[in-house]
């Protein structure tokens, strides 16, 4: 189980909730996951591909996180918007 | 009182006002991010705007209040599992059916609704079409901004993609042809200009009252159809126009005659020519063009205005005519674009206007 951290507007889809307990093995089973449990966030976090949306970031514990990043027990996932896509 | 619905590169601003005088905000949506397009859909009452997020992708949302809660559509995405993703949503239109809208995309994409867009579904006969491997996008990406429904018949339809020329549908959608003949695409080499599928329109509209006719402002290029959009005959060489480049056009429903365009210098210098910004008028069909500019920017003025931030309302002589640029201006006329006024001024980028 890891633990996803969320701020908002992700949290306001997740029903108010800036941190849930998950099952999943990799970034991307964690992140169906939350979009099972919370079906407003699909296509927020991952887009149609399956893939984390470019100007998004996903932290493992201190590292950054791809898609198929494997997942211990208690890891801590961060999902927050990059400071790339601020031209826009 | 005249509202308009401005999307601009920070959000939605609905504004409010009187011809003649500044228009006063009466809601921002969205701050903060990219608002593409919005329109109030005539028929419910209910307003649709299309936001790209560069964090969390494109979405479509509904409200009835646009100073109230947006709720986000579903469906508007594209297959799941593919090698492809929605990247924005270029325009919203109503259909000719009960809660019937479209939307077109890119990466040139058609969407449907059938319940007023609360729900959405991609046209898989498009997104199937064969040889949409090799479609090439324009510089603003492969979108789908144009779609010209039939007054009273919901089975035709036609679409303007940058940059894959123009497609005619005579069966709701579920079939598909392209619509070419006579569009010449300057900007690839002459001798390949014939077989080119790299056809850059940037705006296209049917006139109401004669709906075979439509009009088309492309990359280099002013066009008319009288056949639904089979051919295509020049109206942008030698006919008064300062240059045939631009990306907005409307037309007057009443008049299968009229239609307007806002010429911008050049492909290489998308500004307005001379500095002075001016609407252009046929109402011979294209023969002839005449700048309208009374009450508009006369000089130091090299504004842009993209290809959905010109709308009207109305019809004849005292449709309303409204646009806005990247400079954050909103600029009106009430007389079909005879006299013109400043509605908005220092708002974020304009990407689009609507008349509600």
């Amino acid at each position: 189980m890891a633990v996803v951290r969320l701020r908002a507007p992700l949290s306001e889809l997740a029903g108010g909730r800036r941190e849930l307990v998950l099952d999943g093995a990799t970034v991307s089973e964690v992140l169906r996951a939350l979009e099972r449990e919370h079906p407003d966030v699909t296509g927020w976090i991952l887009d149609e591909r399956g893939r984390i949306r470019e100007h998004i970031n996903v932290f493992v514990n201190r590292e950054r996180g791809r898609e198929d990043t494997a997942l211990a027990a208690e890891d801590r996932i961060h999902v927050l918007p990059s400071i790339s896509g601020g031209d826009q | 009182m005249t509202e308009l619905l401005v999307g601009t590169k920070k959000g939605l601003f609905a504004l409010q006002g009187e011809s003649g005088a500044s228009f006063e905000i009466s809601a921002r949506a969205f701050a903060g991010e990219p608002c593409e397009f919005a329109i109030r859909d005539p028929r419910s009452g209910r307003y649709l705007a299309s936001v790209t997020s560069a964090f969390y992708g494109p979405k479509v949302f509904v409200t009835d209040d646009p100073a109230g809660e947006w709720q986000e559509a579903e469906g508007v995405a594209l297959p799941e599992g593919g090698d492809a993703a929605l990247k924005r949503i270029w325009t919203i239109v109503s259909g000719e059916e009960d809660g019937l809208l479209y939307a077109g995309g890119d990466p040139g994409v058609l969407f449907e609704s059938r319940d007023g867009g609360l729900t959405w579904e991609l046209n898989r006969p498009f997104w199937e079409q064969e040889g949409r491997a090799d479609w090439q996008p324009g510089a603003g990406g492969m979108c789908l901004h144009s779609i010209a429904t039939w007054p009273g018949d919901p089975s035709r339809l036609a679409l303007g993609i940058s940059a894959v020329g123009v497609w005619l549908s005579d069966d709701g959608g579920a079939t598909w042809r392209h619509g070419n003949d006579g569009l010449v695409a300057r900007y690839v080499p002459e001798e390949s200009r014939e077989d080119t599928l790299a056809l850059c329109v940037h705006n296209m509209h049917r006139a109401p009252a004669r709906p075979e006719r439509l009009f088309m402002q492309f990359h280099g290029g002013v066009y008319r159809s009288d056949d639904t959009g089979e051919t295509w005959t020049d109206i942008g060489t030698d006919t008064g126009l300062p240059s045939d480049f631009g990306f907005p056009l409307v037309v007057d429903p009443e008049d299968p005659d009229s239609a307007y365009v806002i010429p911008l210098t050049a492909d290489m210098d998308r500004v307005t020519p001379d500095g002075r910004v001016r609407v252009y008028e046929t109402r011979d069909a294209g023969v002839s063009w005449t700048a309208r500019g009374d009450g508009l920017p006369a000089e130091n003025a090299y504004l842009t205005i993209l290809r959905q931030a010109l709308d009207r309302a109305g019809s004849g002589p005292g449709m309303g005519i409204y646009f806005g640029a990247t400079s954050g201006d909103v600029f009106g006329s009430d007389d079909a674009g005879a006299t013109w006024f400043t509605a908005a001024t220092r708002l974020p980028p304009v990407h689009s206007v609507r008349v509600v």
